[in-house]
């Protein structure tokens, strides 16, 4: 194995373990989160019992998790109801390794070991240094990487359509859980999951269309790239931002779409029936999705780890000049990437603690009726108006296009919170009969 | 195999067959013809219970619920899972002691539950109470609209999902719960009155509180408008569920704002006004489709209208500063304590109260009030000692419930629990 293969493949571990420690800690941290922001809406304190203002409460709940009784139901199929918590949790996962958490970093080094050994010495550990020089020269021999290192633990070329086909394999892990349970609430909840999930996909797949055919490309880093040179596509994409959003929250299942969830219909729907980890795993996947939604999301349409008004492209500068790119600036930028999903991760939780919940026909009627088809018409009307700008008005500069789809944006945004009434989407399931009206009482007073 | 239809009338209406015997529902449904015992799953039919234990039946109810799907054919309720037996046990008690019984049966208002115990036992004894008393009475009453009020509230948000409208209702709830502390020093058993007068009179610093409370409560209450009544979701879930027409209202014998969202305006207190309530300026909300949405729109006016009652209330309370709560007749009224430990006669009186307890004439009473749930009726019956013959009582939520399974014909799953959070049940009521 050459010495340069050997760094790259050292660095992607490295990578993954950041990465995956990163998520799974998030992920515990944001069950806290959610309750602190519940609260927060709730006029209550929230978890602070344990730790400082609660921050050991996830530690607690996952000790609990983990050393709570397995429960199994007398008549489950067993080998579906272990697996269906892993099938959940692995996609969940698996969809971190490709998101861009940080802009790329440039590294030359010609020999690993002699880099720590330096590094160590800078700051005054001679002797550790040597020590773990020695050890690292031991154990892995010569060991150099030149390039630039991707901020995403896989940097993969389709790396976007990855994030769609992995994040639909969930759905076998809830319909499953639903199915093998063998009780008549995980199945309901089941079912409602694998329609809700698999009509959404459809919605949330079309609405990115446009961002494909802005970037010309499904590299998360070309899309990012390009969002650099040009502005982000919340601007020029804003329904497609709009309506991806939207499906996030369907695909993840939480409110307004919690359906397959539906507390106060169907128990805890699909995993009633699960208890101690192996419930926890669902939860896990739960709010990893979140997180793979909001950074889809900020990646998509937010310019990704991109600092607002700093470009590293010379070609296109940003209003505040270019930067190299470097260790500090990654950091910086991994900075960035954070408060984007975190902010988007808020919304969520916002949402979740101010809606009421969809019913089914609704949910469905909402995903095929209206979100399908204004997707599709979107994609139309984006692709046309690309096609004109380019071709027609010969408008070559990135910024300007984006400005003037902008623009094209604001009146169809117009037209659909404007003008598509919010009653005639969502309404209800019978048409309203007035009853006869009870004439003048004295006192009484119609109130609907 | 019997047939759907007389089962049906079998399950609907338990009666007694030719020896004699009670026919009782079962407790699971029939078998049917579309039905297979041996897993219903690849059945066409589903049967579901959702309850006694189930986050949405608001106590130990319990529904069977027959499914097409996610569509609903038919909601069988059963009940009896409370089942407490107060009506019997009223007829072991002297009428004071039937008080504590009626915190229990709708223990969400239990406040209005003592006012229309006592009132009906003043009916059937011809006691006419004073006017504090009865302003105190009508502040009894409309805080218990409030919290009985602000328990639906809450509760049928989470049904529909919204989570957070409960924790606010809930916080002001707490609030009418800590006057109602000051008044009687419990927060939910309170056994507020007592034939002929009140248990006491309100505490220092309580009108102070109840008006802070009239003047800061509404605003929770125009948040809570604020989250739902123009939210598209809300309005999805409520708008045109759970229809009942002004006709089916009356002929379930509906009451409360189950009927007045059907389109009847008849409330107690204007109909057939007690404590002087035609004596307040309040208005009876009343809704045009008598739907799971005008429900809710009946009920939060209603609450505003409280908060009118009650401020009015508190400044006739302010003109009857000092005059006398309980009616001035030894016999029905306890002497102070002071008193009956030093005065011979007082002392008698104590004891004669204590131990015979206040007898009635003979005869029968009912009275109904305009409780949160509805009209809340007692009935008594009386062969002159102080106990009653028969104590019964008209719960509306009982009655109420009734229309569920009408309501429940044909919609989703999802409109049932929408459906059952709208009638606003207490099982303690319902089971007795």
């Amino acid at each position: 194995m050459s010495p340069e293969l050997k760094g790259f493949i050292l660095l992607s571990i490295l990578k993954m373990l950041v990465v995956f420690t990163v998520v799974l800690v998030g992920v515990a941290l944001l069950t806290l989160m959610e309750r602190k922001v519940s609260a927060w809406m709730q006029n209550r304190r929230g978890p602070n019992r344990v730790g400082w203002a609660g921050l050991l409460q996830p530690a607690a709940d996952g000790l609990k998790n983990i050393v709570k009784e397995e429960t199994f139901p007398a008549v489950a199929n067993t080998g579906l109801f272990l697996l269906a918590p892993a099938m959940a949790f692995i996609p969940a996962l698996l969809l971190s390794g490709v998101i861009p958490w940080a802009a790329p970093l440039p590294i030359s080094v010609d020999d690993f070991g002699e880099a720590i050994h330096a590094g160590l010495t800078s700051l005054y550990l001679e002797p550790t240094g040597r020590f773990i020089s020695w050890l690292f020269h031991l154990v892995f021999g010569p060991v150099s990487f030149h390039g630039v290192l991707s901020g995403a633990v896989a940097d993969l070329p389709v790396g976007f359509l990855f994030i769609l086909a992995v994040s639909s394999l969930g759905v076998y892990g809830i319909a499953l859980a639903g199915w093998s349970s063998n009780s008549k609430y995980a199945l309901l909840g089941g079912l409602r999951s694998s329609a809700q999930m698999v009509s959404y996909e459809v919605a949330m797949g079309v609405s990115l269309i446009p961002v494909l055919l802005l970037s010309g490309n499904v590299s998360f880093s070309e899309i990012i790239n390009r969002q650099q040179a040009g502005t982000w596509y919340i601007f020029p994409l804003f329904l497609s931002f709009f309506l991806y959003f939207v499906s996030g929250f369907a695909e993840t299942n939480r409110l307004p779409f919690d359906l397959p969830e539906a507390e106060s219909e169907l128990i805890a729907g699909y995993h009633t029936e699960y208890s101690a980890m192996k419930f926890s795993m669902f939860f896990i996947a739960e709010y990893s999705n979140v997180v793979t939604v909001s950074a889809v999301a900020s990646a998509l349409f937010f310019g990704g780890w991109d600092v607002p008004f700093i470009s590293v492209d010379p070609a296109h500068p940003g209003l505040l000049g270019t930067v190299n790119l470097g260790l500090l600036f990654t950091l910086l930028s991994a900075l960035v990437m954070f408060v984007k999903t975190m902010t988007f991760i808020f919304v969520v939780m916002w949402i979740r603690w101010t809606l009421p919940r969809f019913r089914y026909d609704q949910l469905m009627a909402l995903g095929w009726k209206v979100m399908l088809p204004m997707a599709l018409g979107y994609v139309m009307i984006i692709s046309t108006a690309i096609y004109v700008i380019e071709h027609g008005l010969g408008i070559e500069s990135a910024r300007t296009q984006s400005w003037i789809l902008f623009g094209l944006n604001l009146i169809l945004a117009y037209g659909v919170f404007g003008l598509l009434d919010r009653g005639r989407i969502v309404s209800g399931s019978n048409s309203r009969t007035r009853v006869p009206g009870p004439g003048p009482v004295a006192g009484a007073r119609r109130v609907a | 195999m019997t047939s759907m239809r007389t089962l049906e009338l079998a399950l609907a209406t338990p009666s007694v067959d030719a020896s004699g015997r009670a026919v009782r529902a079962p407790l699971r449904a029939g078998p049917t013809p579309t039905m297979n015992d041996g897993g219903d799953f690849g059945a066409e039919h589903m049967l579901v219970n959702i309850g006694p234990q189930h986050p949405a039946t608001h106590g130990v109810l319990r529904l069977v619920v027959e499914l097409e799907g996610e569509t609903v054919k038919r909601v069988i309720p059963h009940i009896g899972y409370l089942h407490s037996g107060f009506e019997k046990l009223g007829e072991y008690r002297h009428y004071n002691q039937i008080i504590p019984l009626t915190d229990r049966t709708d223990y969400l208002s239990p406040m209005a539950n003592n006012v229309g115990l006592a009132l009906a036992a003043e009916k059937l004894m011809g006691i006419s109470i004073t006017e504090r008393c009865s302003v105190l009475r009508v502040i009894a009453c409309e805080l218990s609209r409030v919290i009985s009020h602000l328990v639906w509230l809450g509760t049928t948000g989470i049904d529909l999902g919204a989570f957070t409208p409960f924790l606010w209702s809930f916080y002001e709830r707490e609030r009418v719960y800590n006057l109602q502390e000051s008044w009687t020093g419990a927060r939910l058993t309170t056994s507020l009155t007592r034939i002929g007068g009140m248990m006491a009179d309100v505490p220092e610093g309580f009108e102070e509180g109840l008006r802070d409370f009239c003047r800061t409560f509404p605003n929770t209450l125009r948040e809570v408008d604020t989250m739902f009544t123009r939210n598209a979701i809300w309005i999805g879930r409520t708008q045109g569920v759970g229809y009942l027409s002004a006709d089916e209202a009356i002929n379930y014998s509906l009451s409360g704002p189950m009927l007045r969202a059907s389109g009847v305006a008849y409330d107690v207190r204007k109909d057939r006004p007690y404590l002087g309530y035609e004596t307040y300026d309040f208005d009876v909300p009343i809704g045009e489709h008598g739907d799971i949405y005008d429900r809710y729109r009946v009920r939060l006016e209603e609450m505003f209208q409280s908060v009118r009652i009650l401020d009015q209330a508190l400044d006739r309370l302010q003109k009857l500063k000092g005059a006398p709560v309980n009616v001035a007749d030894p016999r029905v009224i306890l002497p102070p304590k002071s008193r009956a430990m030093g005065d011979m006669e007082a002392m008698i009186f104590h004891f004669k109260q204590v131990m015979e307890g206040v007898n009635a004439p003979v005869g029968e009473a009912y009275l109904g009030i305009e409780n949160p749930k509805g009209e809340l009726g007692y009935y008594f019956v009386s062969d002159g000692t102080a106990k009653p013959v028969r104590w019964r009582i008209r719960p509306p939520s009982f009655i109420n419930l009734a229309a569920l399974p009408k309501m429940c014909e044909g919609v989703l799953l999802s409109d049932v629990i929408a459906i059952n959070a709208s009638v606003d049940i207490v099982m303690g009521e319902i089971d007795r």
